[in-house]
């Protein structure tokens, strides 16, 4: 698009804009001061528990037992950040959770689910639909179910108190990014893999020289949102991780959290527990600002009816 | 959504179906031996374990339909039960409700609609443990957020976690407020739908309301019914947050089937009660899905169907 159609653009934008204000009666006006004014009481309730907890992480304790709360710290401990973070080993559940737990099952998930759904999306053979229909059904077993005999085979192979019982089943595809993944496969030609195919290409050559580049921006959301599971999770590791040298933020911060009641407990525990929070909560914020077309998106191609 | 077999079963397959199939199979065969080892084999087994005692110390003992007997005799069982219906009842419809509605308001012709969208959406992405740990200090009933503003301004404090009738709409809210996924979902929705449409509503006289209860309302009910079922599964399990708000107190109020389920497993070593109950607990999930994709029909508009 060249710059006089860009500007022209603007201004047919503006002039539209400017129409809609100009049309509205007092009873528009009305609705659109009390849209703004709902969106802005939303907008601040939805924010007030991350301002609450990056405050108090700058509190100190008689900042923090305080009524009225206070609402700017003063002074701010911004130390405590450093301070929080030291006062456990979390240098050595931040490398657990990223090394040991979230690394391994992302590229367990996407490996494996790319190469399902391509099986699942492109090459016609009988009983692809029905084995599909089953794949999908699998997202309705809670995974309680399987979480008992799960538990005892694992025990068996002496896997519990390792990340292996999360890890190696990552290798095995997963229904909910098998569905995302097809459902974007399909939107690229087939005349490009029906192409290759003539000139005598098999389907590995297909799905890794055409259709993985293509669909990087797919399997940008896979590997985005498996990472975040992992990183996020509390429940697989509740079960399985049960040493404390092998723990993952999630359970150190909530160990953190239960010494909070102990008697006789070291000062400072709710501010180093938002500060430690705080930064559990700031990949994740990261990951959101530099992607956040990528995460809208990723859940938009599942949500939309398949 | 049909599915069709790609030929009819009677014909025989030919070389090319047959070789087609392999590599189909082939492609494909991480998620059939992950089906057959994580989902077939635990589901089988599970009905095995559920009809034994076993404390993973000492061998399974065999004993009929001991569990289920007692499940269903049970107080607690009937305690649970009672708890997480009174939440999927409440949780699944009322975070569809406010998904739905963040999104209609996103989608009203609004500035800097990109931000509210990310401020709406965030809270959903933020590690459990996190917006457990915040939301029990921010309800804290003495220096919480709320509770201290309150009491400074002379007003009666809320005990938002600590009182058996309050904690569960308190959980309600918390769950409102994470619905970004099933916010975008709608919004995704919402711009799909034609503006024509609307136009002619227009035309026709509807006022806003009718515009949005005669057309936005059928036209997203495919995606209301999308996040209806995945509420009331995810609801049938919900877990991490009341056993890291609540333990499932005060009173056991928030003693939720899954938590007691949990319990069961992990902290007694009721191996064999505790596959009885995950058990009864899919057969309730799968009823209640097909229950409600049966009767959808009904209220669901499927826009794209000829037939």
């Amino acid at each position: 698009m060249n710059a006089t159609a860009k500007a022209s653009m603007g201004l047919k934008r503006r002039a539209s804009d400017d129409r809609y204000w100009s049309r509205l009666g007092p009873v528009g006006w009305l609705f659109e001061v009390l849209k703004y004014a709902l969106l802005l009481v939303l907008a601040v309730s939805y924010m007030l528990p991350f301002y609450w907890m990056f405050t108090s992480a700058l509190k100190d304790d008689p900042q923090v037992f305080t009524v009225p709360p206070r609402w700017i710290p003063s002074p701010a401990h911004w130390n405590h950040f450093y301070d929080a973070w030291v006062s456990q080993d979390f240098n050595l559940y931040f490398v657990n959770t990223v090394v040991k737990y979230a690394v391994p099952v992302t590229i367990g998930a996407v490996v494996s689910c790319a190469i399902v759904a391509y099986g699942f999306a492109r090459p016609r053979w009988p009983g692809r639909n029905l084995l599909f229909a089953l794949c999908l059904a699998t997202m309705m077993v809670p995974g309680q179910v399987t979480m008992v005999p799960l538990f005892i085979t694992f025990r068996k192979l002496g896997w519990v108190g390792t990340y292996l019982p999360l890890i190696v089943p990552a290798f095995f595809g997963d229904a909910y990014f098998i569905f995302l993944l097809r459902q974007f496969f399909r939107t690229i030609p087939a005349e490009l893999s029906d192409a290759a195919r003539i000139d005598g290409a098999s389907e590995w050559v297909i799905l890794s020289r055409i259709i993985l580049p293509l669909a990087k921006p797919a399997l940008t959301v896979v590997a985005l949102f498996r990472f975040m599971n992992a990183w996020n999770d509390y429940f697989g590791p509740l079960i399985y991780v049960n040493k404390k040298a092998q723990w993952p933020m999630a359970l150190a911060i909530e160990n953190m959290r239960g010494r909070l009641y102990e008697v006789g407990t070291k000062p400072l525990h709710y501010p180093y527990l938002m500060a430690v929070s705080a930064m559990a909560a700031l990949p994740i914020l990261i990951a959101f600002f530099f992607a956040q077309r990528t995460f809208i998106e990723g859940i938009t191609l599942t949500g939309i009816k398949g | 959504m049909a599915f069709t077999l790609s030929r009819p079963r009677s014909a025989p397959l030919t070389r090319t179906d047959r070789r087609e199939m392999t590599v189909g199979l082939i492609l494909v065969s991480p998620w059939l031996l992950g089906f057959i080892l994580w989902t077939v084999y635990p589901l089988a087994a599970s009905i095995y374990y559920s009809l034994t005692r076993y404390d993973l110390l000492t061998p399974p003992v065999f004993i009929g339909l001991g569990n289920y007997r007692e499940v269903f005799t049970s107080v607690d069982v009937a305690l649970v039960a009672k708890n997480t219906l009174w939440w999927v009842a409440l949780s699944a419809p009322l975070g569809v409700v406010s998904a739905f509605l963040m999104a209609s308001l996103l989608n009203t012709r609004i500035m800097g609609r990109s931000v509210f969208r990310a401020i709406f959406f965030f809270p959903s992405i933020v590690p459990a443990v996190v917006t457990a740990m915040v939301w029990q200090f921010l309800l804290n009933a003495q220096y919480g957020a709320i509770n201290a503003t309150l009491s400074a301004l002379g007003l009666s404090t809320i005990p938002f976690l600590s009182s058996p009738t309050v904690v569960k709409p308190t959980l309600v809210l918390i769950h409102m407020w994470a619905q970004g996924s099933a916010m975008v979902i709608f919004l995704a929705t919402l711009q799909d739908v034609p503006k024509s449409l609307y136009d002619a509503a227009m035309i026709d006289g509807a006022n806003a309301f009718r515009r949005f209860w005669h057309v936005t309302v059928p036209m997203c009910s495919p995606v209301v019914l999308f996040n209806l079922v995945m509420g009331f599964i995810a609801g049938f399990q919900y877990f991490t947050m009341p056993w890291l708000l609540t333990q499932g107190g005060p009173n056991r109020a928030t003693e939720f089937y899954a938590l007691y389920l949990y319990r069961n497993a992990f902290l007694f070593l009721r191996m064999g009660k505790a596959a009885a109950l995950a058990w009864l607990l899919f057969i309730v999930v799968v009823t209640f899905t097909v229950i409600l994709f049966r009767t959808s029909g009904r209220w669901v508009y499927y826009s794209g169907e000829a037939d």
